[in-house]
């Protein structure tokens, strides 16, 4: 989108390496920018390393053994590398994991509360927002006091993107929100995503396996393959790219064909180029 | 009623006191295993360090005496003042927590994401340690604790319920100690149940027991959590060991009631809170009825196996104890 192309970068990721256990190489020099206000997409298949992208932002990294080995991460500016996760979220950054992850034997509300975990800025300013989570989640308040592990996976997806906005973020990385869901769902929850940005002017940052549903709701998206950027452009425009399109979107203009039959031969061309 | 029923009735409300004290022990353990995983094979220990550390601060010891004396050529015992019993147990208290804060610096927070099983290691290495640190810090010798408890039968129950039973029967005997213990016990497994449902503090705890990598995401510090939870769980073993020395003396095998507490885990799950409770109860009660029952038909002194012989069984019926935690399962 040509509004947010002017915007002020807000995380810029520059040219990272990570590696696990100290040995395993995951991420092989990636670099990403996020603009203020918008939702910017972090694209691929299974492994391509997008959750470990954003664990390196959130720096929830260092708690699975991973480590960023080169590169750097700033955030409006700052070097974020060496902060903890709670610093982090303190300063406007929240990550809502992959696979939801809530507190099963917490309720609803109460998981929503400990989104509030970091925050100095009284109960009247917590339950405000508490107000919020719930029009924006009505199915939450339905369920405010039941245990969370009874809840569905659309729910559980609604209680960790809740429990996140209960941070008051700027900036939340969301990886994988289509995670498991029906795809009447995932349309729901990406709009509440849409919603969350328009209003209340919240920075996404999301990655998802999911091309078709994030090209048609971000604005800006990047393709990784086995930890690179392969490929990165406005939303509209990889739409209509007829790599992505073949190999993401799952159409082509010879019709379909299988991923496995043009991979290779693609791939070589796109490096060759 | 038969004075036998009647005898039976007492033993049980013995149990039930002693069972107090198992289940605060293996309330400590819970409290630690939910929060970080870990067996905290210490519990014990630190049950009798605090309980050294309290009778020396009341009596004003110079902690290292021995080893200042013999190294500077003095001759340090006392300084002299005696500290009254409740701001003793605050300080005490507050020892607790400076432990629990040296634990996470210089063990945990160096062992983090290592084996299970290399944790449990380092609380046994912690263990031994503790229990030469007590010795040199307090000396080695039995100690006394008083902390003003009331001691000895309480007449006031047994002249209340002599009328129950024939001539045979003077009213049933219950120690004060037993009683006050039972109160205080109460008192906080109430205060730690308020404090875990209903303060921001509390609440984090639970995060961080249900799920540590979402409760980091959060920014809920995962270090400040396990400061905080050994901090409670070394309060839980000053409390037993005041009750458990006040009875018995400070001593080295104060610290074995830790291998009581083991039995109880196994009936109530490691997780389980009201387990701890309740495992501890049934401990309590389920071997002073054993040996009053069936101690006489075979010679006697079946107390120090029974326990193990329950937890035993149940470990073969129901592994994952009477309250194990409920594995949440969605239909
Ligand atoms: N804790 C870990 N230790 C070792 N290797 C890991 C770890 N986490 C991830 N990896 C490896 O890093 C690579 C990238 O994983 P990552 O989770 O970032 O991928 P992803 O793009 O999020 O995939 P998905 O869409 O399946 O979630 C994978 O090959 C994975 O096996
Ligand atoms: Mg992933």
């Amino acid at each position: 989108m040509s509004e947010t192309a002017k915007a002020q970068t807000l995380l810029e990721v520059n040219n990272i390496e990570v590696i696990y256990n100290h040995v395993i190489l995951v991420l092989k020099g990636v670099s990403l920018k996020v603009p203020k206000g918008g939702i910017t997409a972090l694209l691929g298949g299974n492994g391509a390393g997008k959750s470990t992208t954003l664990k390196s932002i959130s720096n929830l990294l260092r708690s699975e053994r991973g480590e960023v080995t080169k590169g750097t991460i700033q955030y409006r500016g700052e070097d974020i590398s060496t902060l903890s996760p709670a610093a982090l979220v303190r300063r406007g950054v929240i990550q809502v994991m992959e696979g939801r992850h809530c507190f099963e034997h917490l309720t609803v509300e109460e998981n929503l509360m400990t989104g509030a975990y970091t925050r100095g800025d009284g109960r009247g300013a917590v339950d405000t927002d508490l107000q919020m989570v719930y029009d924006y989640f009505p199915r939450l308040k339905e369920r405010r006091k039941s245990q969370a592990g009874y809840t569905s996976g659309g729910e559980q997806q609604m209680i960790a993107i809740g429990r996140a906005l209960m941070s008051k973020p700027e900036t939340i990385l969301l990886d994988e929100p289509s995670m498991g869901l029906a795809p009447q769902l995932v349309e729901e929850i990406f709009a509440i995503v849409k919603n969350l940005n328009e209003k209340e002017g919240a920075t996404f940052l999301l990655a998802e396996q999911n091309t078709n549903v994030a090209l048609r709701f971000a604005h800006y998206g990047y393709i990784l393959e086995s930890g690179r950027v392969v490929m990165d452009g406005p939303a509209a425009d990889l739409r209509e790219n007829p790599d992505v399109k073949e190999f993401y979107l799952g159409m082509s203009d010879e019709g379909r064909k299988s991923f496995r039959d043009v991979r290779s031969y693609r791939r070589r061309k796109r490096w060759l180029a | 009623m038969p004075d036998q029923l009647l005898f039976a009735i007492e033993v049980t409300l013995n149990g039930l006191m002693a069972g107090v004290l198992y289940s605060l022990v293996a309330l400590g353990f819970v409290l630690i295993f939910k929060a970080s995983g870990v067996f905290n094979y210490a519990q014990g220990v630190m049950a009798l360090f605090a309980a050294m550390t309290l009778v020396g601060i009341q009596k004003g010891q110079v902690p290292f005496s021995h080893l200042i004396n013999s190294i500077l050529g003095t001759d340090l015992h006392y300084f002299g003042w005696h500290i009254p019993a409740l701001i003793a147990i605050v300080l005490t208290a507050g020892v607790m927590v400076l432990f629990a804060w040296i634990v996470e610096r210089f063990v945990l927070k160096h062992l983090v994401n290592q084996p299970d099983i290399i944790l449990f290691m380092a609380t046994i290495g912690l263990t031994y340690f503790m229990e030469g640190f007590g010795d040199l810090m307090w000396g080695p010798d039995l100690k006394k604790l008083d902390v003003g408890l009331a001691q000895g039968g309480s007449l006031w129950i047994e002249e209340h319920t002599a009328f129950l039973g024939g001539d045979g029967f003077y009213g049933f005997f219950i120690d004060k100690l037993d009683i006050a213990a039972t109160v205080v016990a109460a008192l906080l497994v109430t205060a730690l149940i308020m404090f875990s449902q209903y303060t921001k503090q509390g609440r984090a705890m639970r995060a961080v027991a249900d799920d540590h990598q979402a409760a980091l995401s959060v920014g809920i510090s995962l270090r400040f959590i396990w400061v905080l939870v050994w901090s409670v769980a070394g309060f839980v073993a000053l409390v037993a060991g005041i009750m458990w020395g006040a009875k018995s003396g400070v001593q080295f095998s104060l610290s074995l009631i830790a291998l009581k507490a083991l039995p109880v885990l196994m009936l109530g799950g490691f997780t389980s809170i009201p387990g701890a409770i309740v495992g501890g109860l049934i401990i309590g009660v389920g071997e002073k009825l054993f040996e009053f029952s069936v101690g006489p038909l075979i010679g006697g002194a079946t107390e120090n196996w029974f326990a193990y012989v329950l937890a035993l069984l149940f470990l073969v019926f129901r592994p994952q104890g009477l309250f194990g935690e409920k594995i949440i399962e969605r239909v």
